[in-house]
């Protein structure tokens, strides 16, 4: 454990962010210099078209600030998720909640304009993120309830059961995609493998308040979920509400994840190694975990986001592949870690 | 304080503890032993407020267990059980920090972190502060744990009555620390803390008890003074033979 204070990482962490959203301002189908972006934002006077600055402000810069947000929405939801299942291999792609938000999504994309119609079109542009919200809740549920056997965590349980209730989820988008007229399923297959592509300022809005509305709140309970790191009993013994704090933790976990995963798709595997960096590197506390993961998750999505479209430019790469790329093999490295810590020798183990 | 009337208690029609009434004697230190499963750490439980009986009641201070809310009750009560995992790396200090949980809600005050400070003073891990706490051995966890649950109850007086539960506490302990131990929880009842540890070692519980309770199979069959005790008594609730006898001050309990 390190020497440096939390305050330290906050800072070293949030120029990291600032830096990262700049550079990755700058790259894409097209490239748009320091001096210009300096420009755009008032500070100096170098010369640029007008459809360079209708670029910056309409696409390039909703993107990043986006991603930034859907970055911080991940870590933060592995962050929690990994507090409440008391476990340091779960992630929101794992227990089914990005799946779950997708199908409800895809729902939406096939289904959108006839339940619309049979509205009158009350529920308008709430309707994709409110079915993400229900798709996403019902899965992280369903998981959640088989892998408490007893009032405790069974891991194997809950990777199975996860597994059922992604593939579940992942079939019935398949069937979506597979009934769907042939953009939207364009649409919705692309979308399945992650893609920024949509950003725009309405999506900034939706994603950027969920998921700050979201941190704050569940900063508040970061030391229930310390508290839970020795277990539900003796987390009651110091006086903790356990059944209040992990419903009201799985609700804004799911809102935050669907709210991020029904406009960008399905990112997976960001989750799972921003919160064990920052617990290798510094603390488990959560209160550090819960806003340093926010801003090393930005950071990180950002990165990535830039790869993929540096990669192929002028087209773009599916984000969801790079992650998966980068996230599998951590992930099963963690895995072999963890199970040769709980199995140690042992004949037959 | 705290008292339990006709407690039943059954998991898939097993008979787990069967019509268990006690009253615990504030200020006191009680030892609850019996053979393995006989139900100790299931009474424990209950009497803690972590399971609820089928049937039967536990009141605590004049008021039913289970209508205290959470913290109200952390703020009275602790509990030290016997298996601790923690899959995440923490520090010791932080461990023993949660003992203060129930008394802050964001950041602990100055007082908190005193008591902690003292807390592990007392059981001597205050050197190891800033280790990981998955880096310890077993005795040394079992310290840690301790430290928590005294500094939960540190302000424990006669205005604010507190209750400590002890699931087998010396079980990794070195013979030093058992009695170092037993002391500690001993001195507290002196500042009005009752004491319920379940024990396995006989001799213990008799050097530091105030009140013996012997559990066989779910019931409890005797609730006695340390005095009382007899080989007649032993030999009923453990089924084997046991003499006492008088070395120096001291009573002891051995095996023929």
């Amino acid at each position: 454990m390190s020497r440096f204070s939390f305050r330290y990482y906050y800072i070293l962490l949030s120029v990291l962010l600032l830096l990262s959203l700049i550079i990755s301002a700058r790259v894409g189908a097209v490239n748009i210099s320091y001096e210009k972006i300096f420009a755009f934002l008032g500070l100096n006077n170098a010369s640029y078209s007008n459809i360079e600055e209708a670029l910056f402000w309409k696409i390039r810069i909703p993107r990043v600030i986006l991603c930034a947000f859907v970055g911080a929405a991940l870590s933060v939801s592995g962050t929690l998720m990994q507090a409440l299942f008391r476990n340091p291999i779960v992630e929101p792609g794992l227990v089914g909640t990005s799946s779950g938000a997708a199908f409800g999504a895809a729902f939406v994309f096939v289904m959108g304009s006839s339940i619309n119609a049979a509205f009158a079109n009350s529920v308008g542009p709430f309707l994709l993120p409110l079915f993400a919200f229900a798709g996403a809740l019902i899965a992280t549920l369903t998981v959640y309830k088989l892998s408490n056997v007893f009032g405790k965590t069974n891991v194997n349980t809950m990777l199975l059961a996860g597994i059922a209730v992604n593939a579940l989820a992942n079939g019935g988008t398949g069937f979506f995609s597979y009934v769907a007229r042939d953009p939207q399923a364009r649409s919705i297959t692309f979308w399945n493998l992650g893609t920024l592509s949509g950003a725009d300022w309405n999506a900034v809005y939706l994603v950027g308040i969920s998921t700050i509305a979201g941190i704050v709140i569940c900063l508040q309970y970061s030391k229930s979920l310390n508290a839970l790191l020795l277990g539900e009993d003796e987390a009651k013994y110091i006086g903790i509400n356990t059944e209040r704090l992990k419903l009201k933790v799985i609700l804004i976990n799911t809102f935050i994840v669907a709210m991020a995963t029904c406009i960008v798709g399905v990112i997976g595997f960001l989750g799972l190694i921003v919160p064990h960096v920052l617990r290798m590197i510094k603390s488990g506390d959560n209160r550090f975990l819960i806003i340093a993961s926010a801003l090393l998750g930005a950071i990180v999505l950002n990165l990535a986001d830039m790869v993929s479209r540096i990669i192929v430019a002028p087209s773009e790469f599916p984000i969801g592949i790079i992650t998966a790329f980068v996230g599998a093999p951590v992930f099963l490295f963690l895995l072999i870690r963890n199970s040769r810590k709980q199995h140690k020798g042992g004949f037959y183990a | 304080m705290l008292s339990a009337q006709g407690i039943f208690f059954s998991v898939h029609d097993k008979n787990i503890l069967h019509d268990i009434s006690l009253r615990f004697t504030p200020g006191k230190f009680h030892a609850i032993m019996g053979q393995n499963g006989s139900g100790k750490s299931t009474l424990l439980r209950i009497l803690a407020g972590s399971e609820k009986a089928s049937s039967g009641k536990v009141m605590f201070n004049d008021k039913l267990l289970h209508h205290y809310n959470e913290r109200e009750l952390a703020r009275q009560r602790a509990v030290l059980s016997q298996h601790y995992h923690i899959s995440f790396p923490i520090s010791v200090h932080d461990v023993v920090m949660m003992g203060r949980y129930p008394f802050f809600k964001n950041a602990p005050s100055q007082k908190d972190k005193d008591i902690c400070k003292q807390a592990m003073q007392l059981m001597q891990v205050l050197d190891f502060a800033d280790r990981d706490y998955n880096t310890l051995s077993g005795g040394e966890a079992q310290k840690v744990m301790m430290s928590r649950v005294l500094s939960q109850v540190w302000e424990c007086d006669e205005s604010n009555a507190c209750i400590l539960f002890l699931d087998e506490p010396v079980s990794h302990l070195d013979i030093r620390f058992q009695h170092q131990l037993m002391q500690t929880a001993k001195a507290f009842c002196n500042k009005h803390l009752t004491v319920v540890a379940v024990l396995h070692d006989v001799n213990l519980a008799l050097k530091y008890a105030d009140e013996l309770l012997f559990m066989k199979n779910g019931r409890l069959t005797y609730n006695i003074l340390p005095h009382q005790l007899n080989e007649t008594i032993l030999e009923a609730v453990f089924d084997m033979r046991v003499k006492m006898k008088q070395v120096d001050e001291t009573l002891v309990v051995y095996t023929p």
